[in-house]
């Protein structure tokens, strides 16, 4: 009968592990996973856009480690001055559905890597691999995008807006705010 | 007839030596002469003078007939963002600036409507964006020697031809990769252009730096934090108070290198005094906003230096708020002034601080003669004139990973850069100013070069009474307030005064107004397509007659929520500001519209 309490914790564990699959050893700042992604959801032909993902979104998406790890990141790396808690500043808003530069988290993890011409810095070097995908992740989690059960609750101190957990997901919309150069004249 | 015209002249002649005689008993405050010439009819630089009265002596437009002003021309500047800047008036071409972009427009004015003669374009980076911490915002172009002078966004200087809109030189003297931008109007005095750099949400070193007005080359240089040397501080320099005086203090009043990233920036508008040859501008806050990271009074930022105009040389420096707990830029303008005080005429600067306090200093010496409220603040207990030194209320003093609640005023402070205006006539000031409070974080921010450097999690509410904007008219000798409009939102464009004893401003909403100078009550009022926060200018047109000009669109730092399409849900989007203007965006949209008034 003592074996009980101690079966019963072991099968909490082992079910804790198959959520939290993960590689232990993170890929080298200087590797850089390839995804072929597009921007638009045009292609000339009557096929959409050709896209080839690597896969390593799998074991990124739903995962609570990873999520909470880029939400310390997004603090770390000072995203949050550009996009404060996801409502914006110089940059547009990440907890909003609309995506300028797309919204799967191959486009998020472009964005943060390759940069963005109005004003997103290129993190290329910056950041290990594993971390961009961890922002990425953590990106989306700002508007609902991932699971409830592994997205970020509330945050110990300031609480401006509705954890993580508990944004409705918002279904996105492709394009966002023009930048002022394109609608600019000349 | 004869007769008749004598005594005209008889009386005239007794009632000015009256006026003379009252006048040497309690002369009103006026601008030195040499800093504000006489009226011309034209507005060649934002804050109209190298005294910054922003006041005209054009009259035509008066309290009786203002209230039939109509539109007589508009053109669109074709960016959307926050337009800050101001339409200047030369002959007859009106010239206006655009938000980034930065596209400068010449408009003919001795033509209908006012059709476009020119354009230039310098092409900004566009990843300046990024790094622009308040929208992309910029203060106005400024007219000097047939040129007209401006700063773009990714820190170049330009001058060109005023005539023809042909580039005459351009220098690019800031870095964005170091988050350095340019968002002020230069000052064009004598053969130099200066300029001072934006940034002090990225741990940016503040600068001020003086071109050659004829080749754009660089003049000197003078740095808001370091050693002596860098900041050219030298002989010339007297410090009026004791915590200003002492070597390197650039240096010693911070932790080891924190002066690096420490901020004071330069952003505001500068003023001149020609007889004196100084030059008056306030460094803004010191790097991160997070004050536990920097014990110390943190010199040479949220002060305001005199310098020599030809060499840089500091004169002396005041510091507003030693060692900045809020954001509280020293970048608000410096109005200068000649007035009786304590039976003496002092040549003054006026300065309506971020902190709440209106302070009248010696322009001379850096004497602070007096400090009043202008606005009611919970966060200090105003300043002990014997020390100089502002009296900190420690109830509000932020400590890290705490929310310290309803510290009053904000960051953007009691009044941001919004300037305010100086009437001759009624002897006022008029002060665009703001009323909220916030609830504040330090948290610890990493200094990454070209990314924020702040360390304070913000979230602003309305002050008490609920409204967030006031426009006050202000004796400066007395002390108070004459009146106050409040207005919804914060009141974040300019005033102008004239002559007609008409004061104009405008609102968040898209009001543009005309008050009555002596009274606050409001004579007129227009409704422009988006929100206001431009700076109103007015000259006289080729046909003789005065006109009123301001640029609409509603942007800068307290409308980002409209011009950047912020989400509204988080409290803390553009640093805080956005928890107070959740409602902007269902009253006004984004714009970039030149409004022109006259009488019919
Ligand atoms: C210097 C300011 C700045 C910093 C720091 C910054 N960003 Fe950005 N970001 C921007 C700007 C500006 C844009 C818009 C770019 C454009 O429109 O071309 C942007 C765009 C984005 C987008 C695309 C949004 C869309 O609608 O497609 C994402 C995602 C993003 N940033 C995430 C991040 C993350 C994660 C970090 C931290 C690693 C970060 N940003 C740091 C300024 C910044």
């Amino acid at each position: 009968m003592k074996l009980l309490p101690f079966i019963i914790c072991l099968g909490f564990s082992l079910a804790a592990c198959e959520r939290e699959k993960r590689d232990f050893r993170t890929a080298p700042v200087s590797e850089e996973s390839q995804e072929k992604t597009a921007l638009v959801s045009l292609s000339p032909g009557s096929s959409p856009p050709e896209q080839e993902v690597s896969g390593k979104a799998r074991s990124f998406e739903g995962n609570a480690y990873h999520l909470s790890q880029g939400k310390r990141l997004y603090a770390w790396f000072n995203c949050n001055g550009c996009h404060a808690n996801g409502g914006g500043d110089s940059g547009p808003p990440l907890m909003d559905d609309r995506w300028i530069y797309g919204s799967s988290l191959e486009n998020i993890v472009q964005t943060i890597r390759e940069g963005r011409p109005n004003g997103m810095p290129s993190f290329r070097g910056k950041l290990p691999d594993d971390q961009i995908w961890e922002l990425a992740v953590y990106v989306r989690s700002m508007s609902g995008l991932e699971p409830k059960a592994a997205a970020p609750s509330r945050n110990d101190d300031m609480h401006p807006l509705p954890s993580e957990n508990r944004m409705p997901p918002s279904s996105p919309v492709p394009g966002g705010s023009a930048s002022p150069s394109a609608t600019a004249p000349q | 007839m004869c007769r008749f015209v004598g005594l005209i002249f008889g009386v005239t002649f007794a009632l000015s030596g009256l006026i003379t005689s009252a006048t040497a008993q309690t002369a009103q405050p006026a601008p030195p002469v040499a800093a504000a010439p006489s009226e011309d009819g034209q507005w060649v630089m934002p804050t109209k003078n190298f005294a910054g009265t922003r006041y005209s002596e054009l009259s035509e437009i008066n309290t009786d007939n203002v209230k039939n002003l109509q539109v007589a021309f508009t053109f669109s500047t074709g960016v959307n963002k926050g337009q800050e800047s101001s339409p200047i008036v030369v002959g007859s071409t009106m010239y206006i600036l655009s938000p980034y972009p930065n596209i400068l427009y010449a408009l003919d004015l001795s033509r209908p409507g006012a059709p476009l003669k020119w354009q230039y374009n310098p092409k900004p980076d566009s990843a300046a964006q990024g790094v622009a911490c308040c929208d992309v915002v910029n203060r106005g172009p400024t007219f000097a020697n047939g040129r007209i002078y401006f700063t773009t966004l990714d820190a170049n200087v330009v001058a060109v031809n005023a005539d023809t809109g042909e580039e005459v030189w351009k220098t690019k003297i800031g870095d964005i990769n170091k988050g350095e931008t340019m968002t002020m109007a230069p000052l064009v005095a004598k053969d130099k252009v200066v300029v001072g750099i934006s940034g002090g949400e990225y741990g940016v070193r503040g600068w001020i730096e003086a071109l050659d007005a004829a080749s754009g080359k660089s003049v000197w240089k003078a740095y808001s934090t370091g050693p002596d040397q860098d900041v050219k501080i030298g002989s010339a320099f007297k410090a009026f108070y004791d915590s200003e005086k002492g070597k390197d203090l650039g240096v010693t009043t911070w932790p080891p290198d924190a002066w690096q990233q420490g901020g004071g920036t330069v952003w505001g508008f500068i003023t001149y005094d020609p007889d004196l040859n100084l030059i008056f501008y306030g460094p803004g806050n010191p790097g991160p906003w997070n004050p536990n990271q920097r014990p110390g009074d943190n010199k040479w930022t949220n002060g305001v230096f005199a310098r020599n105009l030809d060499t840089g040389e500091a004169h002396w420096f005041y510091q507003w708020n030693p060692h900045d707990l809020f954001d509280w830029d020293g970048i608000n303008e410096n109005v200068l002034l000649d007035l009786d005080w304590k039976g003496q005429r002092r040549k003054v600067l006026v300065h309506p601080d971020r902190n709440g306090l209106l302070y009248v200093v010696d322009r001379t010496t850096g004497e602070v003669l007096s400090a009043s409220f202008y606005h009611a603040v919970n966060a200090h207990q105003g300043v002990d004139l014997a020390t100089g030194r502002i009296k900190i209320n420690q109830d509000k003093y932020p400590l890290q990973n705490k929310v310290i609640r309803d510290i009053c005023p904000t960051a953007p402070g009691a009044k941001d850069w919004s300037p305010s205006a100086f009437s001759n006539k009624t002897g006022y000031l008029y002060i665009p100013h703001n009323n909220l409070c916030m609830d504040w974080e330090s948290v610890e921010p990493n200094y990454v070069a070209g990314t924020p450097y702040i360390g304070a999690e913000v979230r602003m509410i309305p002050g008490p009474g609920g409204h967030m904007g006031e426009f006050s008219a202000w004796d400066i000798v007395a002390g108070k307030e004459v009146w106050t409009i409040k207005e919804r939102f914060p009141a974040w464009g300019g005033a102008m005064a004239t002559a007609g004893d008409v004061v104009f401003y405008g609102t968040m909403e898209g009001w543009f107004k005309a008050v009555h100078a002596r009274t606050g009550e409001v004579l007129w009022q227009f409704k422009t397509d988006s929100g206001i926060i431009g700076q109103p200018t007015t000259y006289r047109g080729p046909d003789g007659k005065q006109y009123v000009a301001i640029i609409s669109g509603v942007g800068g730092w307290a409308g980002a929520i409209v011009s950047n399409d912020l989400d509204p849900r988080d409290g803390t989007a553009a640093k805080g500001f956005v928890n107070a203007m959740r409602d902007l965006k269902n009253v006004t949209t984004k714009g970039g519209t030149l409004y022109v008034f006259k009488l019919p």
